[in-house]
């Protein structure tokens, strides 16, 4: 599935009212490890074609970033029909960001 | 069967895997994320011959993987838990995804950000507790926090880090700082810095978030609290090699002991970079090795046909 942009505009409607599992990238530009860590979410994205994948820029989505108490980046969230199932912190490698979503 | 299997994708393996491919060697180089590893996370760099507006890290590190890759050197996704030695002298590289057996072996996996070795670390990383100053001081706008550590890297991150935090503690072991005076001198006139020269962090408060620390005074053994809402941890890097503990030397920090050759202690398997007992610990020094180290595997696999 494509990568969605999420913004504190679309957050309702594309993962709290999303079926099935939203996995979200919180990342900003700056961000050294971010940049290690998005390819492998770019991969897993066109890997797992059920699987939505949401990013989210904590530079402009600052509102969002202090709703789910993100301290540190990059952090991965995992919904399951709108409900936050599953959090990681850093940099993990692609088979436990699948281990993640399941 | 593997000629030379690389252990790490930063600018050490990526260096070896070029030379070692271009010595004619069936070359595999094993990588957990992507390529590129501490270098692809710097933004520009100010050091590397060759480019004197400087060169962004993941730029360069992905024209090196292009190259090497253009020379043969092939990449597998996966992570090495350990190595075996296995009959004929060759070597077991065990992953979760079964195993790889090659010829001679360099280990090129880098280091991280060290641990400051204090009770409730782990619980708190990214509940206060941080590695990287640049990525996560946005999330301190208007905050108390503290940076520990002694060098470059706790110096600069003070300085970010006064950019968006209300206060920042500075706290150091030691009476002096290691880091260069230039810094010291712009930590000095930045008056929300304070440093706490030979304080030691004992105690990380705070039940689901970070809200202060214990910190004792190494002179009078007093102990005192700071109330922050952020601890940046500075005091540098250790090496990745828990992987291949008790099979060749490393010293007491974990850094895998070589000789001139970037040979370990055992034969066939050879150490660059970051992950190495060495006395510089730059992209070009680790470039450096990666050639040295994959000359040398080169040579030893002649040797031992």
């Amino acid at each position: 599935m494509a990568i969605v942009t999420i913004t504190k505009d679309n957050f309702q409607s594309e993962v709290l009212e999303a079926k099935g599992a939203v996995l979200l990238d919180f990342w900003a530009a700056w961000c050294g490890p971010c940049r290690m860590l998005s390819p492998l979410i770019d991969q897993i994205a066109a890997e797992m074609p059920e699987l939505k994948v949401g990013k989210i820029n904590t530079d402009e989505q600052e509102e969002l970033a202090e709703r789910f108490q993100i301290m540190t980046i990059p952090t991965l969230m995992v919904f399951k029909d709108g409900q936050p199932v599953n959090k990681s912190i850093g940099v993990i490698p692609k088979a436990a960001i699948a281990k993640l979503v399941e | 069967m593997i000629d030379i299997a690389i252990i790490g994708g930063g600018p050490a393996g990526l260096s070896a895997g070029l030379y070692a491919a271009r010595a004619g060697m069936k070359t595999v180089l094993l990588e957990q994320f992507v390529p590129g590893g501490q270098a692809a996370q710097i933004l520009t760099l100010e050091n590397y011959p060759g480019f004197p507006a400087g060169i962004d890290g993941p730029a360069l590190t992905m024209a090196i993987a292009e190259q090497a890759q253009h020379a043969g050197m092939e990449i597998e996704y996966r992570t090495v838990n350990s190595i075996r030695r296995a009959d004929g002298g060759h070597f077991r590289l065990i992953s979760d995804d079964g195993e790889l057996t090659a010829r001679a072996v360099i280990i090129a996996s880098g280091a991280i950000p060290r641990k400051l070795g204090v009770a409730r670390e782990k619980e708190l990383t990214g509940r206060g507790v941080s590695y990287c100053a640049t990525c996560d001081g946005a999330f301190f706008k208007g905050k108390r926090v503290a940076v520990v550590g002694g060098g470059d890297t706790a110096l600069t991150d003070a300085l970010v880090l006064a950019n968006y935090a209300e206060k920042v503690y500075l706290i150091h072991r030691r009476d002096a700082w290691r880091g260069s005076p230039r810094l010291a001198e712009r930590v000095q006139a930045q008056p929300k810095i304070e440093p706490l020269l030979k304080r030691t962090v004992q105690q990380l408060l705070g039940d689901d978030k970070l809200s202060g620390l214990l910190l004792r005074d190494s002179a009078s053994g007093l102990e005192t609290t700071i109330e922050v809402e952020g601890l940046f941890v500075a005091v540098g890097i250790s090496p990745v090699s828990e992987f291949v503990a008790g099979l060749l030397e490393q010293n007491a920090s974990g850094q895998i002991i070589t000789d001139r050759k970037l040979q370990s202690s055992v034969p066939g398997i050879f150490a660059a970079g970051d992950v190495r007992d060495t006395l510089l610990r730059q992209v070009i020094t680790a470039a450096a090795d990666g050639a040295l180290a994959a000359t040398m595997a080169a040579e030893y696999l002649l040797d031992n046909q």
